[in-house]
């Protein structure tokens, strides 16, 4: 019996294009149109500062717990762009540059972190699922969507978020299976963000790499430089024309950085050192695309100032968006079923009176305090003499 | 005697479990160098190292199952679950196994292993962090079930679930980790797990609570009574899993009035249990229909909208007032 090192047929590789000294790789650089240059790089600026926005309006008390994407925009965004419209987009919570990518409005992302179900409304004319929680369960309904798409057979594919993190949970791995047993066209994205909370990534998985995990479940796996914009742009575009094409599914893992914290209610001092923020900071996707669009002649500092205008009446227009947003606060039985049961209707129409007893004995009790106080006031001046 | 917040008294009765013995282990989620999102495990890596404090891998299902087997080696496993809102990432291995294994085993192998989650809404944080999935777990037989109202007994409940032979359940009410501060002795206490207590003695209606409800349950009976002489008792269930149907009765076979109060949806909640007993053991006693005031039949609503959901002192009161004058 011979002993013998199997030869796997699938392939695990990395892909780099721009480095962070602004270095490229002619060869490996994707095609871009200039005007499409130019709108990503001010959807990443725009994505960048929307957290900034996002982080402001939560420590003055505006917004609840955020969790911002700092550092990861040029991941999610070069997916976006290999993505058409009509092709289905799942995310977890880091894609903020991509959904603006896809159309969602800023505001709408700000109602999602600021507690209002109206964050979660998916804009008309994409095939887009909302922000996904629970770690990792959005891969199996984004697997599921692949196979739909396959099964429909128009050439549609779907492209799935998550975290190095999500990749420790059973869903990220069934998942993966079930795309390789049916060959589904699916663009499985994880962003290695190296972190999941307090717990690096080395200790997530004794793999040296996410993307070899592909190997196991019978496709490939590609490693992609998550800060590059143009590594990702060009790996997606494989993985979609791959997916598209009937040749079933690509794991690709964007190895970026979380460069902030992993939300506002945590304090990442706890668990690393800045000395590694420190390391990364010179890696940021940010400058790295705004020096190959200056190589290029595509931006100068006037551009650039044009485009952070746009990006600040954008915001601004935003927060009064989301901070004019009004909801009525008996909406939240509905949609619990197609038709809303009897026990529903009976529960809206009791809370419904007690609203408005609590706003009647409100208005009674602020009259009776204001009625004291005017008392009170013609009282005191006799008092005093 | 110390002045304590929920979360310092759970992190207490952890560190005197794994002082007193080697066997109970702490995993989950962050654990270890973050002391858990909410800070309960805190110091805990530093005094006990990472073996016996660790951070594991973002997956539940291994922490509860990993639970298991540890369990079955001679450990007291604490798995940390982050919110109970991804407790059902879990939810295969304590229904098929963590709950079973001793009737299947007839004996051979229990599993006394505690599991702790977050539970509960009201502290304004975003979707699937705010459900009250207890009388899912409750109905899981071989389960214990336990939820403290309070810094005190959240000690005494957490150190009792440590050192009982079966699987336990243990919602720590997130609203209350830093309401509020409470004398916790030095010397350890125990609470009985399975037993409730009378948060409040009165005469004319039984309010039967807990968790973080008990507390607005105990709001609603000073209003009672300074606004409309009403003499409320109020019932502070702790366990739910075991469930103390007799301290129930008895206070309603004296009161002879009932009003169910949970964050829970209605529809199946504990307090169709509750409900269920007094009918069955006490029904000729009652002078009125049992009442429930409970959280409705959605999803909570995402937080701007939560305190709406959520009871609060005036659906209390209006409950109870229902109730009296029947
Ligand atoms: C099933 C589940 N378990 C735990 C959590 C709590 N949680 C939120 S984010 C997070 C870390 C996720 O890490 P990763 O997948 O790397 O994504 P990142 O936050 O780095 O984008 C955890 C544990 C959750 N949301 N869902
Ligand atoms: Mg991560």
């Amino acid at each position: 019996m011979p002993r013998e090192t199997l030869s796997i047929p699938c392939r695990v590789e990395s892909l780099a294009v721009l480095a962070a000294d602004g270095q490229l790789d002619k060869n490996l650089e994707p095609q871009v149109p200039d005007a499409d240059l130019r709108k990503l790089y001010k959807t990443m600026r725009a994505s960048r500062r929307l957290d900034e926005r996002c982080l402001m309006l939560q420590r003055q008390g505006r917004m609840g717990t955020y969790g911002p994407s700092k550092g990861q925009e040029a991941a999610s965004l070069g997916v976006a762009y290999g993505l058409n419209k009509g092709d289905w987009f799942v995310p977890a919570f880091r894609e903020t540059a991509a959904l603006l990518w896809r159309g969602w409005p800023m505001h709408t992302w700000m109602l999602f972190w600021g507690g209002y179900e109206a964050g979660n409304e998916v804009p008309p004319g994409v095939n887009d699922l909302p922000t996904c929680v629970p770690i990792a369960s959005q891969c199996q309904y984004g697997m599921g969507i692949a196979w739909g798409c396959k099964l429909r057979g128009r050439g549609q594919v779907a492209a799935v978020f998550c975290g190095d993190g999500a990749t420790s949970e059973g869903d990220f791995h069934e998942a993966l299976n079930f795309a390789g047993v049916y060959n589904l066209p699916l663009v499985m994205v994880v962003q290695n963000n190296h972190w999941a909370i307090s717990i690096p990534r080395h200790c997530q998985t004794a793999a040296q790499t996410i993307a070899q995990k592909a190997v196991a479940y019978g496709f490939d796996g590609l490693q992609v430089d998550g800060n590059d914009i143009l590594a990702v742009i060009a790996g997606t575009r494989e993985a979609v024309e791959k997916a598209r094409t009937g040749g079933g599914p690509t794991l690709i893992e964007a190895v970026t950085y979380r460069l902030s914290m992993h939300t506002t209610a945590d304090d990442p001092k706890k668990y690393r050192k800045d000395e590694e923020v420190k390391e990364w900071e010179p890696r940021d996707p940010l400058p790295r695309f705004r020096g190959y669009l200056k190589q290029k002649g595509l931006l100068d500092e006037k551009v650039e100032q044009v485009i952070d205008e746009e990006i600040s009446a954008e915001l601004d227009q935003a927060v009064r968006n989301y901070e004019a947003h009004r909801f009525d606060p008996l909406a939240f039985f509905e949609h619990m079923y197609a038709e809303m049961t009897p026990d529903l209707r009976a529960q809206q129409a009791e809370l419904k009176a007690y609203l408005n007893r609590k706003k009647i004995e409100t208005t009674e009790a602020q009259r009776h305090r204001e009625e004291g106080e005017n008392n009170e006031s013609h009282r005191r001046p006799t008092a005093a003499r | 005697m110390a002045q304590l917040t929920m979360v310092k008294a759970l992190n207490l009765a952890m560190a005197e479990a794994m002082r007193a013995d080697p066997n109970v282990l702490v995993l989950g989620q962050d654990v270890g160098q973050d002391e858990g999102v909410f800070r309960v495990t805190e110091g805990l890596l530093r005094e006990f190292g990472p073996n016996r404090c660790i951070d594991t891998p973002l997956a539940e299902a291994a922490i509860i199952g990993a639970g298991i087997g540890l369990s079955f080696t001679g450990f007291l496993p604490i798995c940390e679950l982050q919110f109970d809102g991804f407790s059902f990432q879990a939810f295969h291995q304590i229904e098929n196994h963590a709950r079973r294994f001793r009737n299947r085993t007839r004996g051979r192998y229990p599993c006394p292993l505690v599991i702790r989650m977050p539970y509960g809404g009201g502290i304004r944080a975003i979707e699937h962090h705010s459900e009250a999935p207890e009388a899912t777990y409750a109905h899981l037989v071989g389960l214990k079930v336990v939820m403290p109202s309070g810094p005190r007994n959240a000690r005494a409940l957490l150190r009792a679930a440590i050192h009982d032979p079966d699987p336990v359940i243990f919602f720590e009410p997130k609203a209350l980790y830093r309401a509020f501060r409470e004398e916790v002795p030095d010397e350890p206490e125990t609470l009985p797990i399975g037993k409730g207590v009378i948060a409040r003695r009165g005469r004319d209606v039984t309010l039967i609570s807990y968790g973080a409800m008990l507390r607005t349950a105990l709001e609603a009976a000073e209003e009672l009574e300074d606004e409309h002489g009403i003499d409320a008792e109020v019932l502070d269930l702790l366990s739910i899993a075991p469930f103390d149907a007799a301290l129930v009765n008895e206070s309603v076979r004296k009161t002879g009035r009932a009003v169910v109060v949970h964050e829970a949806p209605r529809h199946c909640g504990f307090g169709g249990e509750i409900v269920a007993r007094i009918v069955e053991d006490s029904l000729v006693y009652l002078e009125a229909p049992v009442k429930r005031v409970t959280g409705y039949d959605t999803i909570i609503p995402y937080f701007q909208n939560e305190l709406t959901y959520l009871p609060d002192t005036g659906r209390i009161v209006q409950g109870t007032l229902e109730t009296v004058r029947f």
